[in-house]
């Protein structure tokens, strides 16, 4: 579904991504974990557009959508939760949802998602009129996964949606983008918690100062003695 | 004076003051959204003010078009106006250093000013009577009927333009962009067509604000924009930059403010006045009467 081929990428004169490639199958949750700094969420940020790869191709569904401007992914279905969840937070709950359906005219079914969302997330719903900014941490996590979903993406990228939340509210985190992907949408999950990320994906890879070093199923990746060593702190 | 006559004469002054405060906020709401958007003060804004005054006047005399027609058209010609000064003079620079657009702006508005003059003269034009103006008189007050236009268009335009931003697709979109142009970008949404549509927007208000002025002073000429531009700027300002309830709320008080001190102490005192009240308040409220910072949970 989604190819990534070799793709570099740089910031000014730094080499942030040295021909990094990485696939994901129609309904899989894979995951790049790393440290800091390694090039993780640069590497999604040049799949949703944001950035342009100097070299290298990005197919969607066999489309290069490498150097696209960033409203065209989306609407070809590619939705990104943006690193620090990035909700508009001077704009309701609902303002949020809708924004996330921005490129769809269908308001009928537009509705029922947003029913959809509410009831995947009742706090939001309970929350609707609130700013968004008001919002706890975990719930406005809540708020951009639910704002990523209604562009209807079949493909679901999020960048460390465990960020700043605390353990409890993670695992709830985890178990909704689980049951995302049980429902159909494929997941490309960028996180530095390894050890919940390898927990859930199928796929992995290892991302050292923009270069794949590891890849492989999750599982294989969670028993590497690499990996153990250097990212679950065993 | 006793103390009703006084009042009289405040309530006059207050009445005076609102109806050309309501030209200073259609004129700001111009600035504050296109700061919003790009964090730009288009310093141009002034002088599209002054083109639309222009069509306004040519639809009239030339076209012999009635009021609303020729407000219709400067606004529609202003609104293209803007969004081509977009398009030709700050959309290349859009990742330039802020200074480099600020100038640009500049530079728009004198090509604007000169250009004028070079097309239809530096003599002042006499805005024909398009409207006739009858004092109403309300208790001892006189309210001129060309005022209760001012203050009726400019508030009907200020409806529209609230409804349009907070509850329209356009309208969220514009907000969406104004808050966090990358994630913006994430949603779907086409930031340089927004931006576009906000240069149209606010120039059309713009221009609305020039024809009504044109009407009510009767004078236009090509250097008409700086000084409305500038206070405009400043009630802008005055109100919190970027929040358009803001805008609305400088610029009324703005109007205030002058007409009581050219009421009530002199009118060469006006603008002094005007920008000291600027300094005063933005001492002790930086970010304008209704600008706030929001704190962003991470």
């Amino acid at each position: 579904m989604l190819l990534v081929e070799n793709i570099n990428v740089y910031y000014g004169a730094i080499h942030a991504l040295k021909g990094v490639s990485v696939e994901v199958k129609e309904g899989e949750i894979v995951t790049l974990i790393g440290a800091n700094g390694a090039g993780k969420s640069t590497t999604l940020r040049t799949i949703s557009g944001m950035l342009k790869p100097k070299t290298g191709k990005i197919l969607f569904e066999g489309q290069d959508i490498a150097g696209m401007a960033a409203q065209n992914i989306v609407k070809l279905g590619l939705s990104q939760v943006p690193e620090g969840r990035r909700i508009f937070a001077n704009m309701s709950v609902l303002e949020n949802l809708e924004l996330g359906a921005y490129i769809r005219n269908d308001s009928k079914e537009i509705k029922e998602d947003l029913e959809k969302i509410f009831k995947r997330f009742p706090r939001l719903a309970e929350r609707k009129t609130q700013m968004a900014g008001t919002l706890s941490g975990g719930e406005q996590q809540m708020l951009a996964m639910g704002r990523a979903m209604m562009s209807r993406p079949r493909i679901l990228l999020l960048d460390e949606p465990s960020m700043g939340l605390a353990p409890l509210l993670v695992k709830e985190i985890f178990s909704i983008i689980q049951d995302i992907n049980a429902t159909g949408t494929t997941i490309l999950l960028v996180e530095q918690n390894a050890h919940m990320a390898l927990s859930i994906a199928h796929k992995a890879y290892v991302l050292e100062t923009g270069r794949i070093s590891l890849s492989g199923t999750a599982k294989e990746l969670a028993a590497s003695e690499e990996v153990r060593k250097a990212y679950l702190g065993a | 004076m006793d103390s009703s006559s006084f009042l009289m004469q405040f309530a006059q002054q207050l009445i005076n003051g609102v109806s050309l405060g309501s030209i200073y906020a259609l004129i700001a709401l111009g600035y504050t959204m296109v700061y919003g958007t790009i964090k730009l003060i288009n310093f141009a804004h002034g002088d599209v003010y002054m083109v639309g005054a222009y069509i306004g006047f040519f639809a009239t005399t030339v076209l012999g078009l009635g009021f609303l027609p020729a407000l219709l058209l400067a606004m529609v010609g202003a609104g293209i106006l803007g969004m081509f000064i977009e398009r030709a003079a700050y959309r290349p620079l859009r990742n330039a250093p802020k200074i480099a657009v600020l100038i640009t702006a500049i530079g728009v508005s004198l090509f604007l000013e000169y250009g004028s003059m070079l097309l239809v003269t530096p003599q002042p034009r006499t805005f024909p009577a398009v409207l006739s103006s009858t004092p109403i008189h309300i208790g001892g007050l006189i309210i001129n009927s060309q005022q209760v236009l001012i203050l009726g268009v400019s508030l009907f335009l200020m409806v529209v333009l609230t409804y349009v931003v907070n509850y329209t697709k356009l309208g969220k979109a514009m907000r969406a962009v104004s808050f966090d142009t990358d994630t913006a970008r994430l949603m779907g949404i086409d930031v340089d067509k927004v931006i576009s549509y906000t240069f149209a927007v606010g120039s059309a208000l713009a221009a609305a604000a020039g024809v009504l002025v044109g009407v009510y002073y009767n004078s236009i000429d090509p250097l008409m924009g700086i000084m409305p531009g500038l206070k405009a700027f400043v009630a802008a300002v005055l109100g919190g930059i970027g929040v358009i309830p803001g805008a609305m709320l400088g610029g009324v008080l703005m109007g205030v403010i002058e007409a009581l001190v050219s009421g009530f102490i002199s009118s060469t005192f006006r603008d002094a006045a005007a920008f000291g009240i600027l300094i005063i308040i933005l001492l002790f409220k930086p970010a304008g009467l209704l600008g706030k910072n929001i704190r962003e949970k991470v």
